[in-house]
């Protein structure tokens, strides 16, 4: 199976601890969302899920293997992973860059996987008009979209996103996170990290909050995003509205 | 039509234009020069050559041997170094993530050239008459690693500190062939000056065929390599979660550029901004995807040479221009032309 595990990992960075400690059990089905105010080192713990970025101590184990011992292509087929950079150095079509999420499979799958992983992606992220523009061309919001879609195309049992409705409106936002839900319902492993709590509190299985590198809660949203919680770790005072069991977050104004 | 159709349509023209045209300007690079052959000749002789008799082959054993010792070998050397040189740059740009790059601009050309000029100054003969080569792949590989290590960012490299490397790279390669200059004898001394501006003149047959062998090489393997480049576009890390074992590309490619550079270098001196130009101008026209890119780069770079070696030859009566004075005549304003295009696309130096 490919859950992950996060065994006591800690990682530092010029002599900060930027992962502290962290242990986490993430099993396949789940869409976890990864939130805490900014530094609190959600990123760098996704770079340790995705095996680019090697923990100081302890370790991340994907489907009962340490991450850094797969082999880079045949980890490539087991999890995908939408950075925050989504630069591309020459005019590609987005046509191009969406394909490109199909090269770990390049001479294994079958010419319809790949065209049906495509297809599927392309519609989830709403980019089909977009195909024949050049990358380049492409607003923020549309080259967000274009991204999740190579991500997508990938096929991947686990789906690491990092920040991923940064440049999106709210429709997309919530397309989004849409998406992320029913790659959950599929049996894929998510990880989501976030800045919008609402956002995370309506879609994930479960949330985990990260306060300066350490793992301050975590469990299902009405658990995780109290009022005292969030206001103590945010330092900014909230309201907490549950709406069908899902939590809304406003801050006091 | 589909703008993807679109590009593979102009991918069959591109390959068949170049084709057309690097014949073409071949057989006119034969004909042409102070003893006069007729393209009929020409073509006549290389019937001959591949053993089919033919009326057309010259009589004149002196046509025959202006063919065969002089031009021949040269427009061999033209075809070998030009695609050396785009393919150089086309890879170049793909590892750097910048289309600026450029194994002149940066100073890989220069560090080569420094490796060649200590071993005629030295007189070094370590690895016989092929040190010089092994020098200039030597001082290539040096100068690039040293580009590559000091200039990157996240994986991709700033056009400011790209071009501010090159200028540092250039100074020290510069100062060193001048200290060399200084130190060396007259032969020498013209030998270094000859490196400096480029030329093919003299070229022989086995240095002409050891650089097309080099360049056809470094083609396959850089066209065998160019799915990955496309992936390196996204950057490095995006590169990597798709499963691209990036140090090692790069390692790999870095000597790959230090090999058909120094390859180049070593015989023909420093002829800059081919693998500027070409690579962009095939960019242009068929898009960046890697590996039509890297084949048309490598026959627009022959093309380009044979044509800029035809004209350094016949440009000023009874006297040979050098051939990298004519490409930096053309690439110094397309360079311009490009950065200005850049900074106006992104909106400053980035």
């Amino acid at each position: 199976m490919t859950g992950i595990r996060v065994e006591s990992v800690s990682i530092e960075l010029g002599g900060r601890m930027v992962v502290d400690g962290v242990d986490i059990e993430i099993p396949t089905g789940e869409l976890l969302a990864l939130v805490g105010p900014n530094g609190a080192g959600k990123s760098t713990l996704l770079a340790a899920l995705s095996g680019e970025r090697q923990a100081d101590s302890g370790r991340v184990l994907v489907g009962d293997r340490p991450v850094r011992e797969y082999p880079p292509l045949e980890l490539a087929r087991i999890r995908s992973m939408l950075t925050q950079d989504n630069a591309v150095s020459f005019p590609f079509l987005v046509s191009e860059v969406v394909e490109m999420g199909r090269s770990p499979w390049a001479r294994i799958a079958e010419r319809d996987r790949d065209a049906d992983a495509i297809d599927t992606a392309t519609r989830r992220t709403d980019i089909t008009h977009l195909l024949e523009r050049r990358f380049t061309e492409l607003s923020g919001g549309e080259r967000a979209r274009v991204s999740l879609a190579r991500v997508l195309a990938q096929d991947t049992p686990i789906v690491l996103l990092d920040e991923p409705t940064a440049a999106l409106d709210l429709r997309h936002q919530e397309d989004v996170l849409r998406i992320a839900r029913e790659l959950a319902e599929e049996g894929r492993t998510v990880v989501v990290v976030l800045h919008d709590l609402s956002l995370a509190g309506a879609y994930a299985d479960r949330v985990a909050l990260m306060e300066d590198g350490r793992m301050r809660a975590i469990g299902t949203p009405v658990d995780v995003l109290t009022e005292q919680l969030v206001s103590e770790v945010y330092g900014v005072d909230v309201e907490v509205l549950v709406r069908d069991g899902r939590p809304l977050i406003i801050p006091r104004r | 039509m589909s703008r993807l159709a679109h590009l593979a349509r102009r991918r069959t023209i591109l390959g068949i234009s170049l084709a057309l045209l690097l014949v073409v300007a071949v057989l006119v690079s034969a004909v042409i020069g102070q003893f006069s052959v007729s393209p009929s000749e020409v073509v006549g002789s290389l019937l001959r050559a591949i053993g089919i008799p033919n009326s057309w082959a010259p009589d004149d054993p002196t046509a025959e041997a202006a063919l065969w010792v002089i031009r021949f070998p040269r427009i061999v050397m033209a075809i070998a170094v030009g695609a050396a040189l785009a393919i150089a740059g086309a890879v170049m740009q793909a590892i750097f993530g910048n289309p600026l790059a450029e194994p002149g601009v940066v100073g890989v050309s220069s560090g080569a050239a420094l490796g060649a000029a200590l071993a005629i100054v030295t007189g070094l003969l370590a690895y016989g008459e092929w040190t010089i080569a092994v020098l200039a792949f030597a001082g290539g590989l040096a100068a690039t690693l040293l580009v590559y290590g000091v200039s990157r960012a996240n994986g991709r490299t700033e056009v400011v500190t790209l071009l501010l490397t090159g200028i540092a790279v250039n100074a020290f390669g510069g100062a060193g062939l001048a200290f060399l200059l200084f130190m060396a004898g007259t032969a020498s001394r013209e030998q270094i000056v000859f490196w400096q501006l480029g030329s093919l003149s003299g070229s022989l047959w086995r240095e002409s065929l050891f650089v097309l062998v080099v360049a056809a090489i470094g083609t396959v393997i850089a066209v065998a390599l160019g799915r990955r480049y496309d992936l390196l576009a996204l950057g490095e890390r995006n590169a990597r979660h798709l499963g691209i074992h990036v140090e090692r590309l790069r390692f790999w490619s870095i000597v790959l550029v230090a090999l058909l550079t120094g390859a180049a270098v070593a015989f023909v001196g420093i002829i800059a901004f081919v693998g500027l130009v070409v690579p962009h101008l095939m960019r242009m026209i068929i898009g960046p995807s890697h590996r039509a890119l890297l084949v048309a780069s490598a026959f627009g770079g022959a093309l380009l040479i044979v044509v800029a070696d035809l004209l350094s030859r016949t440009l000023v009566p009874g006297a040979e221009l050098p051939i990298g004075l004519l490409t930096s005549l053309i690439g110094g304003p397309f360079f311009f032309f490009l950065l200005w295009r850049q900074r106006r696309a992104s909106g400053g130096w980035a």
